[in-house]
This record gives C-alpha cells, structure tokens and sequence, in this order.
C-alpha cells in the first residue's frame, strides 16, 4: 500500500506549548498513520523512539511530520546508554539534540538503563546497580544531556529482571537522588513498577509511597506477558504486546489520585493491535485521568 | 576511453533530445499510469520499476521492551532451507536445494 | 574520573549477553538469595531475539528465500560474531552479505549476498536525506558539442548493487509476495535503487546501464560515460538510459564539465 503524504511547509509554527496536561496518548506506529490521518485531529498526544527518526530523510520524517502538525509530540529516548560507566556519544546526543529542534516536542524523556558498551550496542534496556559510584555517574550524564538539549529531560524507572549484589540503595532513594542533584522530571512507567516489584520481590505499593510522585511528568502504561524463574516462580516480561493488566490499572488510579492528572501514554511495541483497539486503551486511560483533571498539580495549570 | 566507442556529439545530442522527449510525454503520468507504460513496454524500457515493500513499515526500531519470544540459545540450528529457494535454478551450478546434484 | 568498581558490571554483566556458554555474572541475583540464571537469560534472549528480528527487518527476502528457521539460526551467527556497533538498528546488517557470502551452508545459493545487497541498498535509500530530483527540462538549451561534458550530481537516495546472478528478479519475486515461478539465477542482472520520492523504486537496468550509471554518479562527463557504457555493451542505448535514469530520479541536478 502507498498513503500519500505531503511534506510540510518547513517553517509552519508548531502549535502546541508545553505542558500539554492531562491527556493521555499513544506510542505512534506508522502502520496506524492512514488511519489516524483519516480521523483528523485527536485529544492527545503521540509517543516515538527517537532513534527510529534519525535518519537523514525519507519516508519516517514525512510521517512524523504529518503526525506533529495536528498533534503533540512526545520524543522518548531509548538508547542514550545513560546508566552505562562509558562516556555518553557524543553523536548520538548531537542527533538527540537536533531532532529535538526540528519536531519541538512537548515531552523528552530517556531510561534509567544502559544499552553499550565498549563498541557493541546491545539493542535492550539493561539494568544497573545502585550505588554511590553510579549514581555520580548517571548524575553527570543527565548533566550533559540536559546541558545539550537545553530543557529537562524525564527519567524512566526501570522494569528489573536481576538484582546486584553490589546495590547499596532502593531504586526508589536512587531516582530520587538522581532528581534532586540534576533537576530533571520523571517519567513513571507503572506497568515498570508492577514487573519489577514482583521480580524483586517487593510490594508496588511501597514502592509508590516512596517514589517522589510531585516531580513525576509522565505516565506510562504497558501490557507484560508472564514466564516463570529458576525456582518456577513468576517473573514477569514488559513485552509491551499486550493490554494494560488489570493489577496496572489499579495503580494507575492510585498514582493520579495522589499526583493529580499528568500526560499518560499506552505503549504497545509487539503484536501491534488496529488502531482503534490502541486507541480504546488510551480512551480509558483518559477516563481516569478527567475523574481527576481538578486535582491537575500545580505548574500544570498555571504555566503555558 | 577507447576511440573504438567514442561517441559523437552529433549521436549524443540525437540520444540526449530523444530522451527529453520520452520524458516529456511520460512527464505528467501518475505513478500507476508510469507504471503500467513500463509494464506494457518492459522488453524495450529502460527496466521494470519494482516495489520493494510496504513503505510505512519499513525496518527494524528500536525497542524499549523485554520480548516473549524464547529464542536465544545456541543448540537448535536449522541448516535446512525451507523458504522459496527451491524454486530457484542455477543451470551449470548447483541447485538452490540440499538435494544432490 | 570513575572509580574502577563504577565500571566493572557493565563490563562483566555484557560478556555473557552473546554467549550462552558462558555462566551467569558473579555480581547478579535474584531478590532473596535467589538463582539468577533464568533472570539473567531474559536479557540475553532480549538481546538476541531483537537483534535477529532487526536483521529479519533489513532482509525479509533473503528471510523469505531461505525459510524462518534457517535464517533466525543464520542470522543468530551473524548477531553472536558482529553485534550493532550504533545504535540506530536501521543502520545494522552492513556486514550481512559478506557474511552470508561465507556462510558454509549457503553455499549453494551464491546468489542470496546479492539479493541481501540489494535490501541493504533499499534500506540506505529509504533513510536518505530528501533532495529534489533533475528537472530534464534545462538540459534542452545546452549546447550540442558541449553535451559531452555534462556532468550529473547523484541523488542522495541513489544505490546500484551489480549481480551475476538473477539477484533482481530473486528480489522482486520475494519481497512483494507475489508467487514466483520458476527463476533462472545465472543471468547477471544490475539494479537501481531510487527514491525519486516518497517510495523506493527498484529497477532491473539493461545492458550497459550499470557502467553508465556508475560513471555518471562518479562526475564522468557524459561522453565518458556513453562511451564506457557502449564498450561494456555493444547494444546500449544512450537514449533509453539517460531517460530511464532522470525518470528514476537518479540524478539532483546537471552541470558543464569546466564549470565545476
């Protein structure tokens, strides 16, 4: 199939200012453009791996165009390799970077995690240790990422597979810490908090007590599938290939009540579903969050 | 270049304004209407023009997930081409299939 | 500027991710004393699968061609040996073909690097930056004796992958999903890559069309070109190819020679 797309005038002012509020949005796959052009304009917002636009040209720009010129954009970073010992690429930020001056979006995002090392880029989300060492570390990388990009970036909590021996404090101490010394936002993946705390063994609920929901800027929402450890217990996988597990859900309304209405995003990324059945997901997403719209935090409401 | 094909300006201003022709008439096409023209004349074209796939799914992405699918370990090589390649001939050479030549 | 012990659990934690063979890291664990093994095999299966599935992605004839489970165990090789160096996934798979070429049992397809050329050279077009293609209409008020040392300026999306097999009719016939008929593989056969605009466009060029093509594309004059395309090929058609490769969006924009 071919959809036509036509490029867009190159300086059209970008319309949306940020905060964009509580809206809740949805990872945007090409496969959906026809459909979502065709619809027109929607509440909302769309979500894109940065690094999938980063070539010099050609059809994923047209797309992405196409999508930001009726839309709000939200560029979430998945192989900066901040959590990682070595030197940040410095190409790779200078791409960050340029692509955040093309598209403006409203949300910027990366995750606590690490994909490279040495020469070899390992294409998946790994885990580190948390201890005075590496948080220096991660701390000057969000320094040099936020110096870059010129605006603060949201950090993404992590769904965890292994523990490390060497770990000297909770996930939870370490973002916080990591906030307060670099000034950057948050992005909470709730479905992250629900996978590992059941893989580390411990309640999400503690978990979310000691999160510091107020600097939390973005949510997100996946589905898990489910395999089982060395001892046959469970252990659960953020495949994104699923629906938003009932358990998350609860969650989900557990953190906006406490932190009030905050952009909301569903991710899907394997066994994409049609759109209008990604687009129910977001639908209900955007239903918890207008019960909860009065509760908007401050900065929300009154910036922009 | 070898004087053998030298070519001349006399044949390269007779070949250059032909070609402007052909692209004049072929200019205001639509991309179906080029496309049948050079299915109805591929013997003499300038070469089929052949899409390669669908265009919005292009590649791979990155990803920000952990996959279901279990398939990393080293003990379960298929050496056996199970894909079109049987249909496939290489006369004076093997055939694109593990049976005997 | 690190301490050393910051350093050392990515370093231990990414040796085993490619190698199965290798035991668990020291340093990881499960919560409560637990085994870590099956948790450290998530990553390594995270790792592998995406990276086959990225390569699957860049190849899907050559995926087609061989079947799924040979190439997942082809590619598993592939991924193990030659791990992305970039972490744009759109770049990996460059030493694929090579691989392949290698590759003992591929042996009886030598024509399968090629048809993983071709994809590759699909992809590089698809990622290219935007340009204009040639208007010919400026070519119409050069002067006759100086057509001769017209030079082209390539678009940047323009690939030419050389074959002496079938590998653009093997191409075509596995990656539209048309059923194929029976193919001949041992006629050689040129490709074009173009993207004169949003769609890339594979073309199967005739005799001649490649030497021409690539002579252009390097700043040989005109002339130079006809004239090595014609020693290449008795029966080129300057014509037809200057037409074919402006039409396919080949070329951004012309020149005279002295003029560079």
């Amino acid at each position: 199939m071919s959809t036509v797309i036509k490029p867009t005038p190159a300086a059209k002012p970008l319309r949306f200012a940020t905060p964009i509020g509580g809206v809740a949005g949805t990872s945007f796959k090409p496969e959906h453009l026809p459909a979502i052009l065709e619809a027109g304009p929607r509440r909302g917002f769309f979500e894109v791996h940065a690094e999938n636009y980063m070539g010099d040209g050609g059809p994923p720009h047209r797309a992405l165009e196409a999508i930001r010129r009726d839309h709000p954009l939200s560029l979430h970073g998945v192989c900066m390799s901040i959590g990682g010992p070595r030197p940040l690429d410095k190409a790779h930020l200078a791409r960050f970077r340029g692509l955040l001056a093309r598209y403006q979006p409203a949300l910027v995002s990366e995750h606590l995690a690490w994909s490279t090392h040495e020469t070899s880029f390992f294409n998946d989300l790994l885990p580190l240790p948390y201890t005075e060492a590496t948080l220096a570390c991660v701390c000057d990388h969000i320094d040099q990422v936020q110096e870059a990009i010129r605006r603060p970036l949201l950090l993404e909590n992590p769904s965890t597979y292994v523990a490390f021996r060497e770990s000297s404090m909770r996930e939870t101490e370490f973002i916080r810490a990591i906030a307060e010394r670099t000034g950057c936002g948050l992005l909470l993946d709730v479905n992250n908090v629900f996978v590992s705390a059941n893989n580390q063994g411990y309640s999400a609920l503690d978990y979310l007590a000691d999160f510091p929901l107020s600097l939390v800027q973005e949510i997100h929402l996946a589905g898990h599938a489910a395999q089982a450890d060395d001892e046959g217990d469970l252990l659960l996988i953020d495949s994104h290939d699923g629906p938003v597990a009932d358990a998350v859900w609860k969650l989900y309304e557990i953190v906006i009540r406490r932190r009030g209405a905050v952009p909301t995003l569903i991710e899907w990324d394997s066994n994409i579903p049609d759109w209008p059945v990604l687009r129910a997901e977001a639908a209900a997403a955007q239903a918890i969050l207008d019960r909860h719209q009065s509760a908007a935090p401050k900065g929300e409401r009154h910036a922009a | 270049m070898s004087a053998k094909h030298a070519v001349t300006s006399l044949v390269l201003a007779g070949a250059v304004s032909t070609a402007l022709a052909t692209l004049a008439a072929a200019g205001p096409l639509t991309k179906a209407e080029a496309d049948a023209a050079v299915a109805a004349k591929k013997e003499k074209c300038f070469g089929v023009a052949l899409k390669g796939q669908n265009d919005c799914a292009a590649g791979p992405g990155t990803t920000c997930q952990g996959t279901s699918t279990v398939d990393y370990q080293g003990n379960a090589w298929k050496f056996v081409q199970g894909g079109t390649c049987t249909s496939i001939d290489l006369p004076g050479g093997k055939k694109g299939s593990l049976k005997p030549v | 500027m690190l301490p050393d012990s910051g350093s050392s659990f990515a370093a231990s934690f990414a040796q085993a991710l490619l190698d199965p063979a290798r035991s668990t890291p020291a340093s990881v664990i499960g919560p409560n004393g637990k085994a870590a093994g099956r948790r450290y095999d998530v990553y390594r299966n995270n790792v592998t699968v995406s990276l086959i599935d990225a390569l699957a992605a860049v190849y899907p004839a050559v995926q087609r061609i061989t079947g799924t489970e040979y190439f997942r165990a082809m590619a598993r090789f592939h991924v193990r040996s030659n791990p992305p160096t970039s972490p744009l996934l759109f770049e990996y798979g460059r030493g694929f073909p090579e691989f392949i070429e290698a590759y003992e049992h591929a042996q009886d397809m030598p024509w399968l690097a090629d048809v993983a050329r071709i994809e590759r050279a699909w992809l590089d077009c698809y990622h290219a930056r935007d340009a204009a293609p040639l208007s010919p209409v400026p070519l119409a008020s050069i002067a006759p004796d100086r057509l001769a040392e017209v030079v082209f300026t390539p678009h940047p999306a323009m690939r030419i992958v050389r074959s002496p097999f079938a590998a653009v009719t093997i191409f075509a016939a596995n990656r539209d999903g048309a059923p194929s008929a029976r193919i001949d593989a041992s006629i050689a056969e040129d490709a074009l890559i173009t993207r004169p605009d949003v769609e890339v466009v594979v073309r199967h060029l005739p005799p001649g069309g490649a030497v021409f093509a690539l002579s252009l594309a390097s700043g040989q004059p005109l002339g130079e070109a006809a004239s090595a395309a014609l020693e290449a090929a008795a029966d080129f058609d300057i014509a037809t190819n200057i037409a074919g490769l402006i039409a396919a969006g080949a070329f951004t924009s012309h020149a005279l020679g002295d003029a560079r």
